[in-house]
Parts: structure tokens; sequence; C-alpha cells
């Protein structure tokens, strides 16, 4: 013991750190650092335009600056898989710059959707901290006041998001995990309608998701006691070489998946979702729905293909068990829903079964595959979470499935817009839902998942019946008198919708390009 | 004492914590729980560090007091906010959101 601290040297060296490799989370995270200056020191007025200028800027430059990282000569130079920088502490890779590339690309489209102001003041509280139903919330909603902090918030959730995918160590993946919650349960929390909802769900997601990281951190714990690192190269080599008793390795995979597949919301870790989707202000759902998916798939991505890709026998048959229920669970349930946002999130964990149907696969056609089934899911569902915030009753969103019947006879263009969304979520050819499903069933089959592509075939075709009932209530029943209205969006909302709809259905048309762009990235799997 | 007993002692408060959340109804208390299993994986952390002979371990253990800490201060802020709108900090009583 004495040893290892003799052996200390005097002088700590200062570390490298490639500021190049990391500038688009470095742009991100300064990006949030001066939104809070703005908030202490621009004056009200000011502040909203301000802060839009500097997140849509800074989420724009991210993705400059990720193409020109991707697409530099050196970095990839003479067959390299890519670059561990920060001192072994963060990988810069060709997926992990697909999946930043997808978030940042999704969180721009999600930040239109906060920053939508037409309808209402703004999705957002006047005060959060008054209480509802208060003489001080009355007054901050007469005033017009809404919380602009939600967009430095959403900054520092997508920094965390950027870096999780991309953690090469547990422990950095532990503190984005954090980096990227903490905001949302905050975000979630900040309803400007039906607050005792959003409330609710804030406490729901924070305990659960709380109660998830200790799970997480368990795990780096066991793997830490196994290996004598946290890196996830450490890791695997360890475990290669392994001859001694395992618990501690097992129990670590187990745990470590547990807190992973919990942001994934795969069945049996779903319960905070149809809550947080449902209670939470619709563009934060939005953002969740997409970015955080992403992002935690990047991570259970690398995880399980970096530090764990020589026990895909150990870790597949439970993968294959919770694949199994996140499906059909997903699905079944999805029938029962009489709400639209529960009802999207009940979609969104059958579609995180499909996806994980990919990563079992554990080969590169499973990792493209499951990559572009995540970016042309998430802009779908943003797009979709969109129409949910143009139908409104004097209550705000006009959630309950009922106030939507008769929705095509009044608003025709709104109603197919929403169904066409719903048909791709269903996989129905010449939709992205339908390239991308089959290209993750593809991956699934080619590498001994059959079993599982016929469970996701069977789980489509259920969860297309919810889906249908809907359009058929739009569409072939009768408007009720006293229905919700159907607000004119604004340029915000319009150009979300409308970039969910043309991608949704360029995929499914010429799905080539993005499909190539997904299959070079994943040609050399992660950087180890 | 052998660093063993330290990783037994880390796995049963983390088991107490892990139970408390599920049957405990008062989100303070809750949340009381689950900081004391963040605080086993410490012990975990720094037992293992001393298997190892190695300081990583003692290191992360002050990365997690510092995000748990940040913890504290985001879920004191919620639980605080649905406290006084509902007078209550019971889980049970926050129950709009089901089916």
């Amino acid at each position: 013991m004495t040893g290892s601290f003799a052996a200390l040297a005097p002088v700590i060296p200062t570390p490298h750190i490639e500021y190049g490799q990391l500038s688009p989370m470095l742009l991100v995270f300064g990006a949030a650092i001066v939104g809070v200056l703005v908030e202490a020191f621009a004056p009200r007025s000011l502040r909203r335009s301000l802060h839009l200028a500097l997140t849509l800027g800074s989420l724009a430059g991210a993705f400059v600056l990720t193409i020109v990282i991707a697409t530099s000569s050196t970095l990839f130079a003479g067959g390299s898989a890519g670059h561990i920088a920060a001192m072994g502490a963060v990988a810069v890779d060709r997926p992990t710059l697909f999946i930043q590339g997808t978030i940042l690309v999704l969180a721009f489209i999600s930040v239109l959707l906060i920053a939508e102001s037409s309808h209402d003041v703004s999705a957002f509280a006047a005060q959060a901290a008054a209480v509802p139903g208060s003489p001080e919330e009355r007054e901050g909603l007469l005033a017009g006041i809404s919380h602009t902090e939600v967009y430095p918030l959403t900054l520092f959730a997508i920094g965390g998001m950027l870096l999780f995918p991309a953690s090469n160590d547990l422990l950095t993946m532990f503190v984005a995990l954090e980096v990227l919650s903490l905001p949302l349960y905050l975000l979630s929390g900040l309803a400007r309608r039906r607050r005792l909802l959003s409330q609710e769900a804030a406490m729901k997601y924070f305990l659960l998701g709380a109660f998830s990281s200790a799970f997480f951190l368990f795990g780096i714990a066991m793997l830490y006691g196994f290996s004598g690192s946290v890196k996830l190269g450490a890791i695997a080599a360890a475990a290669s070489g392994n001859t001694a008793s395992s618990v501690l390795l097992y129990a670590g995979i187990a745990l470590i998946g547990v807190g992973l597949l919990f942001k994934i919301g795969a069945v049996p870790f779903q319960s905070w979702k149809p809550d947080v989707y449902q209670g939470s202000p619709t563009p934060v759902t939005a953002l969740m729905a997409s970015c955080t998916l992403v992002s935690a798939f990047g991570a259970l991505l690398r995880v399980f293909y970096v530090a764990f890709g020589q026990l895909t026998w150990d870790w597949r048959p439970a993968m294959w068990a919770v694949a199994i229920v996140t499906m059909l669970g997903g699905a079944i349930i999805a029938i029962t829903q009489t709400d639209v946002k529960r009802l999207l999130a009940y979609s969104s964990i059958a579609q995180a079964g499909y996806i994980l149907t990919g990563v079992i696969a554990a080969t590169t056609a499973g990792l493209s595959s499951s990559m572009f089934y995540l970016a042309a899911y998430g802009i779908a569902t943003i797009g979709a979470f969109a129409i949910v915030t143009l139908i409104r009753d004097p209550g705000g969103e006009a959630g309950h499935l009922s106030s939507w019947a008769g929705l095509g006879k009044r608003s025709p263009l709104v109603a197919g817009t929403f169904a066409f969304f719903l048909i791709a979520f269903a996989g129905i050819p010449l939709t992205s839902g339908f390239s991308s499903k089959f290209a993750v069933f593809q991956a699934a089959a080619a590498s001994g998942g059959l079993p599982l592509v016929i469970i996701g075939v069977i789980s489509s075709a259920i969860i297309a019946f919810p889906y249908v009932r809907v359009i058929v209530l739009m569409f072939f029943s009768e408007p009720a008198p006293d229905g919700p209205i159907v607000v004119r969006p604004s340029a915000y909302t319009s150009l979300a919708v409308g970039v969910g709809v043309l991608a949704t259905l360029v995929l499914g048309f010429i799905p080539e390009p993005l499909l190539r762009l997904a299959h070079d990235a994943a040609a050399q799997l992660f950087v180890r | 004492m052998s660093p063993a007993h330290y990783i037994a002692l880390a796995v049963i408060l983390f088991v107490i914590g892990g139970v408390g959340v599920l049957v405990r109804r008062n989100a303070l208390v809750v949340f009381m729980c689950v900081e004391l299993m963040l605080n086993a994986v410490n012990l975990a952390f720094i037992a293992f560090a001393r298997m190892h002979g190695a300081l990583d371990g003692q290191v992360i253990a002050f990365f997690v007091m510092v995000v748990a800490a940040a913890e504290v201060v985001v879920g004191l802020a919620i639980l605080t906010s649905i406290f006084r709108t509902r007078r209550s900090a019971s889980v049970d009583d926050a129950n709009l959101l089901k089916y």
C-alpha cells in the first residue's frame, strides 16, 4: 500500500486536452454559462431574444463543428477508428459524431418549440415558485412573464446529452448522466398550465431518476472492484482475461444495464415515462422523447459494445428478455390509453424495444441501423408533439382523445399531418418508420435474432390498432360542439412540423443517403 | 479487518436504501434513502480503492459527493414547491397522473 503512494511523482503533469475535438460540447456548455449571465444581467424585455439567438446559434455552431471534426483528415488518418481525448475521458469517433450530430439537429428543432410564444405567452410557468392558484401566480400570468431560465437549462441538458454517449470512462458517463438529468427534472416541472400535473411529473421523474442513477453508480463501483479501473477499455481487457470469480463483473453489468435501460424507458423500467411525458410542458416532452432517447441509446451502445463487447453471450439473453417485454408491453398498454401524450409515450416505449433488437445484434449493421432508427424516429416524434401543442382548449392543450374527435373535419391539414406521423410510427411503407424498422429487424435477423424480429412484427401490428383508432376518431366521427380550437402555428412550430414531415417522407422514399452515412460511421464500431 | 467486510457493509446499506425507496411514503424520506444508496456506493469505492492499492476510487467518491450535493439542490427545490402546493410530501397524494 505504501509503495503506491511513494510511486506518485512529486509534480503533477499538466493534463493534455484536445480542445478542437471537444469543441462542440465546450461550445454548448459555454453558451449555457453565458445564458446564466444573460439571465442575471439582461433586462427582462431583451432576455428572450438574447437567449434564443444564443441557444440556436450555439447549437448550429456545434453542429458545424461536429461536421468539421468528422471530415477532418488528421483524426481518422490511416484508417484509425478515432481518438480518445481529454486523458482517456472522452472518445471522439465516427459513431459518436453521428450521434452527437443527430442530437444537435433534434435539439435545434426542439428549441424552436420551446421558443413558441404565439398561442400562449410561452409553455413555461411565470414563476415556478408561486403556488398554483395563489395571487402571486395570477400577477405573474397577468404581467405576461415566463421563465427564460429554460434556455440555459436546456443547453446544459443538451451538453450532458452530447457528453453521455462520448464518455470513455464510467465516471465521466455518470457525471454526464447527471448533467443531462438534473436540468430535465426542473424543466419538466415548469409547465404554465396544469401545474399540479407538471409538479407531480417533476417529482416522479426526480425520485425515480435518482433511484436509477444510484443503481448505475453501484454498477460502476462493482466494475471498478472487478477491474481496478473505470475506463471502458480496461474493463473490457480485464473481462476478456478473466479467470477468477466474476460475481462483481456480472453484478456490474446488470446494475449498469438497469441505469441505462431506465433512461431509455425499457420495460420493466418504463413506469416514469408516461407520467413524465404527460405532465411535462410539451416542448420539453419533445426534447426528452428525441434527444434523451438518442443520447441514452448512444451510451448503451458504447458500454455494451466496448466494455462488454466480448461478453455478448452473457448479456444477450437478458437483453432479449427486456426487448421482448418492451416491444409487447409498450404496444399492449398503448391500446388502453385515452390521453394523446400518454399514447405517444407508450409508442416511444415500444419504439425503444425495436431499437433494442438492433443493439442486441452487436454488429456494425446493428449499430448503423440503430443510429438510423434514432435519427428518423426522433425527428418524427418532435413533429407529433408539435401538433399536440396546437390543439387547445381554455385550460391549455387538449390532451384527452375524446376532444380530438372530428378534428379531420375542422382542420384537415393538422389532423392529416398527425395521422401521417402515426402512420410512420406504425411502420407503413414509404415512411421513415418502415425503412428504419426494416433496417433494425434485418440487422437483428442477420445475427440470430429471428424470434425477436417475429415478436417485433407482432408488436407493430398490435400498436397499429391504437394509431388507427386515433385516425378513425379524427376523420370519421362528428366534432363535439364545445371541442378544442386548432390554433394557427407561428413560424417556429410550423418549421418543426415541416421538418418532421419532410424528413419522414424523404427517409421513407430515399433512405439510402442517411443509411449510407450511418453505415460509414459504424464501419469501425467505437474507438477502444 | 479485510476490505471485503466493508464491501459487505456497502451492499447491506445499499439494499436498506433501495428497500426504503420502495416502502417509505414520504418523498423526503425516499430521497434520504437514495442518498443512503449513494453513500453505500462511496463506501464500496473506497474499500475497492484500498483493495487495488490505487487512489482512483477515493477520487471518484469526491465526484459522487459533488453530484449528490447538486442533486439535493434540485430535488429539494422540486419537493418544496410540491409541498407548498399540496401541504403534503407524501408520494401517495401525488396521484393525478395515472393509467
